[in-house]
């Protein structure tokens, strides 16, 4: 098959595209700077620009669509512009073309309200009480693509939940970073259970849900390794990995969640260069349980996670220690 | 008198349907139908829920049909999730029971009469319903409330077409002895009558604010619904009014017929009952037992006056009606080998009347110095003395008596009395503690209480029933404080002829054991004298005490059948209430006085002789000794903790059988037994050895969903529920009909088999292993999880002292976490730190997303052992979601 994966820049985006590349596809990638995936193709420019997107669709048999403005802050007509703008330019372009399968990839946020997640499976996407404008443009974006199914454009929604691995600078770098300052609270007892996806896992299951679009368009599925940890156990062995200390410090996740409310509220007034170093958003994330019951997204895809949680932290430890010895030299 | 707001020339207003949208009532169920008063020329209109249509257009035929009468002050309302789930269940192919729920003459949507009605012209006028409906058999009749019994007289006036008659609390007879109620005495005053039931809504408010949990407003709404402005609450206190509350009262002939006319009745019988009903106490149920012995019986602990509303009866009724239209099938000839004929529970009273030999000591009498030594003698001539007072004080075979007297020769004296007349003995451990003890009391309902001054003062302050009777004599005062009839000693001299009734049959119910209650509420087992005696004589099988034995009884259920083995039995100076405060000291001192072969303890106290043992004298030792058969009762113990104890006892064999209140001793295994066990590769689990005697083991296999529904196997290495069956087995729980069918699901036709709660597997070599209990069992993504044998690896670990292996989330999808007691203990709950946490998950071989340390895990009373892991599960859930860290 003929490939196009947008957002190819990214840790995930390049992955994917790799894994795609090893399954047999002819990969494009499509992003504003080149990808540096190997034996792929670029086109480069920007999801929000039409022509752009023209070209870049063009002759494709399928869409893997992984850009997307990922931050916990920023103006909210960017993340509608690229998050919401942007899908939609691909879905229509990806359609005029002719382009027959569409991997929408998503977060599990788009259905989250701020409560526990005990065991649940994915729900719809709603943008109405999704928590900030990343999960709420994502949850637009999700139903538009979505309702664009058919059977002659089938589409899937997969919805990778909090992707880890070497090189990851939205997970793995803020936790080491704040780590390192001495700025990394637990909330709490730091006991909420937390299900993540290893890096790998999450190539192949985006992979997995291409293959298998035929039978599984119009759904969504939430992908995980399956292996819900203590949050705390979690940042430590990311800690422990990199070589610093585990966070020590506690707050209660309430005052968590007031500070982040307070300010996400100056951020808006005064956006910094930096992200907030607390959000709603995170405290809620960061004290709450989140896992999944992955029953059905592993019949449906027909995929299994590969790496387990200690292998991945096996992993990225070589990462770290490979740097370090790099640095050295 | 009858206020004047309630005599005839209130309003009238023809029948109607109710209002739609009334929350959980389909209107397609609801009509009116008119039939002619007898005697009359008027006809009357009522509003009656009836699926006929229904079933007619389903094309199906109705096995039978189900009338269904409210009391006061409900109405059909009471009966909507019952019309539901019987027309759910014939339109996907199941019993059709067409089900008509009146609503009785002035009260719900039927006519407003302006007449009175009392109780006689209400069975008439179900009467005239049913003539109009040309109600066709056979039919059930279900009751609740003066409903009840309105439905009771309609049954006695239509014999040929009543095949069952099912209640939930009411009454049909106010007995002499006990006063009205007092909500209702309150309501019948003169002048609150009418204030309180027509003029305002206070009874309606009242019966609706007694459902627990809690009706939700819309529901209340729905009851209200008919009951809206005072002209139509007329018959809500016209119902009141007409309790007979005295001999005098017009409708006291009428009540009095159904109450006598009910005791003839042969039909089958179901009573379901709230007993949290501040109206319909347990006393009624009693005399409704009374009168209909034969009736199947649940209390649903918890459940109150609006049973309906607070649990599910429904699937209760239906169960019970289809258990009943189905001629069950012909057992087949009992397989099992025949019965032997066992010698009766007092034998050796009789046996060794004239022997000068010791059989009980007291070592710390609750008067006098001790040990108290009691020959066979002299109790045998006691036994025989109490029965005798007891027979002429009036307790009759099938009497119930609660026995409130701690472990001492007086308890046995009264034991063996009890059971010699007949008498029902209800024991239940005061390790239950007060709460769980008063609910079993309260559920036994027993005719009398015989107890020591502590059992006496509780029973007076928490309103225990029951004629009372005091080990002690009490002076005046406190007798008629505590409203002690008699004292033991004046039984002994009532008695002193040792004149004694016809010994009970061996089918004759002897014992009421309660549960442990670490397994949910207490629940009463009852024994007949057969199965009594088959316990004594399996005990005697497996570790050959018999006449001359020297038995240290340190656990309760064995302690008191010591002379009906014969044996010369002590039990140890220790707090009942505690067995883990026995020390070493304590134990050896009744090896001593006994010259003890066997000696018996609860696993509670094991724990503690092996720490006090450095007390021990070489005297100690000396008779610690000759002990040849040791014996942990009660909950299995672990190896090095049974080999500990073994130590103290070098000659003896330290034996730790499998059993439950329910079947007391069903296998057997010694410390070699479980040494060698384990070697044994398998699920996992604890060996609890091989089925002892006459006991046999089968497995009913789990399903992908947890659930035992695999049919009996004894094929090796198979996990499910445990089952067994013994000549020493109960009989049934006590009024738990739904609780005792459950126990026998499964089982082989025309045999006894209980369902025992507990899930494991056998061995290729026939041994029982033990791997939790049933609502314990994890469903993972990846399968069924038994927590024991996980718990035994992370108890490998050497910082952990006590694991518990709960799951956290959704049943299909759940989370394996460990939570794990430390040494040295931990100060509060945490997440264990990386090395322990990284040291247990390797050493389980089952995924585990996390572990959990805590000071201490919560154990139950009685053998401080088990271990809640629902609590603990829903405990674990709650941290693991983010929540706060309290001690579970």
């Amino acid at each position: 098959m003929r490939v196009l994966v947008t957002g190819a820049s990214g840790l995930l985006g390049r992955a994917v595209a790799r894994e795609l590349l090893a399954g047999g596809h002819e990969v494009r990638c499509f992003q504003r700077r080149p990808s540096g995936v190997a034996g792929a193709s670029d086109s480069l420019g920007s999801v929000t620009a039409p022509d752009a997107v023209a070209r870049a669709v063009s002759e494709q048999d399928a869409i893997v669509h992984l850009a997307a403005k990922v931050s916990l802050a920023g103006d909210p007509a960017e993340f509608d512009l690229v998050n919401v703008g942007g899908t939609r330019n691909l879905l229509e372009a990806a359609r005029t073309a002719g382009v027959g399968r569409f991997v929408y990839v998503s977060s599990p946020s788009v259905a989250h309200s701020g409560t526990s997640i005990v065991g649940g499976d994915a729900l719809p996407a709603d943008p109405a009480s999704a928590r900030g404008d990343y999960a709420r443009t994502k949850a637009e974006a999700e139903l538009l693509a979505l309702a664009a199914d058919s059977d002659g454009f089938r589409v899937v929604a997969v919805r990778p939940h909090l992707v880890w691995g070497p090189g990851d600078t939205q997970l793995v770098e803020r936790v080491v970073e704040r780590a390192r300052r001495g700025r990394l609270p637990l909330l709490d007892s730091g006991a909420a259970l937390i299900d993540t996806i290893y890096i790998d896992n999450a190539a192949t299951g985006i992979a997995a849900a291409l293959a298998r679009v035929d039978s599984v368009h119009g759904r969504s599925y939430v992908l995980t390794n399956g292996e819900p940890r203590p949050v705390a156990e979690l940042l430590a062995g990311i800690c422990g990995a990199a070589g610093v200390e585990s966070p020590r410090w506690r707050v209660p996740a309430s005052v968590a969640r007031t500070a982040g409310s307070l300010i996400e509220a100056v951020w808006q007034v005064k956006p910094g260069v930096d992200e907030p170093p607390m959000t709603r958003f995170l405290a809620e994330q960061l004290s709450t349980a989140h896992w999944f019951d992955q029953r059905r997204t592993r019949a449906d895809l027909e995929w299994t996670p590969a790496v387990s949680l200690d292998e991945g932290f096996r992993r990225l430890a070589e990462h770290y220690a490979g740097e370090g010895s790099a640095d050295r030299s | 008198m009858i206020p004047p707001l309630l005599d005839a020339g209130g309003a009238t207003s023809p029948a109607t349907v109710p209002p739609a949208g009334l929350n959980g009532l389909d209107p397609a169920f609801s009509r009116v139908v008119r039939a002619p008063e007898a005697g009359t020329s008027v006809d009357r209109g009522w509003h009656v829920l009836d699926n006929a249509d229904r079933l007619a257009a389903l094309g199906v035929e109705p096995v039978g049909t189900i009338l269904c009468v409210h009391g006061n002050p409900t109405w059909s309302y009471l009966w909507r999730r019952l019309v539901d789930a019987a027309t759910l269940a014939a339109a996907e192919g199941g019993d059709a029971w067409r089900v008509i729920a009146v609503d009785q003459l002035d009260m719900g949507f039927s006519e407003r009469t302006g007449a009175r009605r009392p109780l006689a012209r209400r069975v008439q006028d179900l009467g005239d319903l049913t003539d109009a409906l040309d109600l066709d058999g056979p039919v059930f009749t279900l009751g609740h409330d003066w409903g009840g019994v309105v439905s009771l007289g309609w049954a006695l006036s239509h014999p040929d077409l009543l095949a069952g008659v099912m209640l939930l609390n009411t009454a049909v007879h106010q007995p002499e002895h006990v006063s009205i109620p007092a909500p209702l005495r309150l309501a019948l005053q003169p002048a609150l009558l009418g204030l309180a039931t027509v003029s305002t809504s206070a009874f309606l408010e009242t019966t609706l604010s007694l459902a627990h949990p809690p009706l939700p407003a819309s529901i209340k709404d729905g009851y209200r619904a008919p009951y809206r402005g005072a002209s139509r609450r007329v018959g809500i206190g016209g119902f009141v009014a007409d309790i007979p509350v005295d001999l005098d009262h017009g409708s006291r002939a009428e009540l009095d017929r159904i109450a006598a006319g009910v005791a003839q009745l042969t039909v089958p019988a179901l009573m379901l009952w709230g007993p949290r009903d501040p109206i319909f106490s347990d006393r009624y149920l009693d005399d409704l037992l009374d009168r209909m012995p034969h009736a199947d019986v649940h209390r649903f602990e918890g459940a109150g006056h609006l049973v309906a509303e607070d649990v599910d009866y429904v699937s209760a009724v239906l169960t019970w009606l289809g258990d009943n239209i189905r001629t069950p099938e012909e057992p087949p000839a009992p397989v099992a080998l025949p019965e032997p004929d066992r010698p009766p529970l007092w034998r050796y009273l009789d046996d060794l009347r004239d022997s000068g030999e010791s059989a009980v000591i007291d070592m710390v009498p609750s008067s006098g110095p001790g040990p108290r030594v009691v020959s066979w003698r002299l109790l045998s001539k006691r036994v025989r003395q109490l029965a005798s007072g007891l027979d002429q004080i009036g307790v009759k075979k099938g009497d119930r008596v609660s026995l409130l007297i701690p472990p001492s020769a007086d308890l046995v004296a009264v034991l063996y009395a009890c059971l010699r007349i007949g008498a029902i003995v209800v024991v239940a451990d005061a390790g239950l503690g007060l709460k769980g003890l008063t609910r079993a009391v309260r559920g036994a309902c027993p005719d009398h209480v015989i107890g020591a001054l502590p059992g006496l003062t509780a029973a007076r302050a928490l309103g225990w029933p029951g004629q009372k009777i005091s080990t002690t004599t009490l002076a005046a005062p406190a007798r008629r404080a505590l409203g002690v009839s008699f004292s033991l000693a004046q039984l002994v001299s009532l008695g002193s002829d040792e004149e004694l009734p016809e010994p009970p049959a061996a089918s004759d119910t002897a014992a009421i054991l309660f549960t442990s209650g670490s397994t949910g509420p207490a629940k009463g087992v009852v024994y007949t004298h057969e199965q009594l005696s088959a316990v004594r004589d399996a005990l005697a099988a497996q570790y050959g005490v018999g006449v001359g034995t020297g038995l240290v009884a340190g656990f309760a259920p064995f302690a008191l059948l010591g002379p009906a083995l014969g044996a010369r039995s002590v039990t140890p100076d220790m707090d009942v209430t505690s067995p883990k405060t026995l020390t070493a000291t304590a134990v050896a001192a009744a090896v001593k006085a006994v010259d003890a072969t066997v000696v018996f303890l609860s696993p509670a106290a094991v724990a503690n002789v092996v720490a006090t043992s450095a007390a021990l004298t070489d005297e100690d030792s000396r008779a610690l000794a000759g002990v040849e058969q040791f014996l942990s009762a009660g909950a299995p113990v672990s190896e090095p903790l049974l080999a500990a104890i073994a130590a103290l006892m070098p000659s003896a064999t330290a034996h730790t059988p499998y059993g439950m209140t329910e079947g007391l001793l069903m296998t057997d295994i010694t410390l070699d037994g479980i040494r060698d066990a384990a070697s044994a590769s398998g699920p996992g689990g604890v060996c609890v050895g091989m089925p002892s005697g006459a006991s046999r083991v089968r497995i009913s296999p789990l399903d992908a969903d947890g659930a035992a529904t695999g049919a009996l196997t004894d094929a090796p290495l198979v996990t499910g529920e445990i089952l067994v069956s013994a000549p020493h087995v109960e009989d049934h729980y006590d009024r738990l009909w739904l609780t005792h069918r459950a126990s026998r699901q499964g089982g082989v036709p025309g045999e006894r088999w209980h369902r025992t709660g507990d899930v494991g597997h056998l061995d290729d070599a026939g041994r029982l292993w033990v791997e939790g209990r049933m609502p314990h069992v994890l469903v993972t993504a990846n399968g069924i999880v038994t927590p024991v044998g996980p718990e035994l690896q992370a108890e490998s670990v050497s910082k952990v002292v006590r694991a518990a292996i709960v799951g956290v989330g959704p049943r299909g999808v759940q989370q394996v976490v460990a939570v794990v007691e430390t040494s040295p203990e931990a100060r509060r709950v945490a997440l264990a730190n990386p090395e322990l946490a990284a040291a247990i998950r390797a050493a389980v071989d089952v995924p585990l997303a996390a572990v959990l340390v805590v000071p201490h895990l919560p154990t139950d009373i009685r053998h401080n052992s088990k271990i809640n892991r629902s609590a603990l599960s829903t405990w674990a859930e709650g941290i693991l979601s983010g929540g706060r860290r309290t001690a579970p």
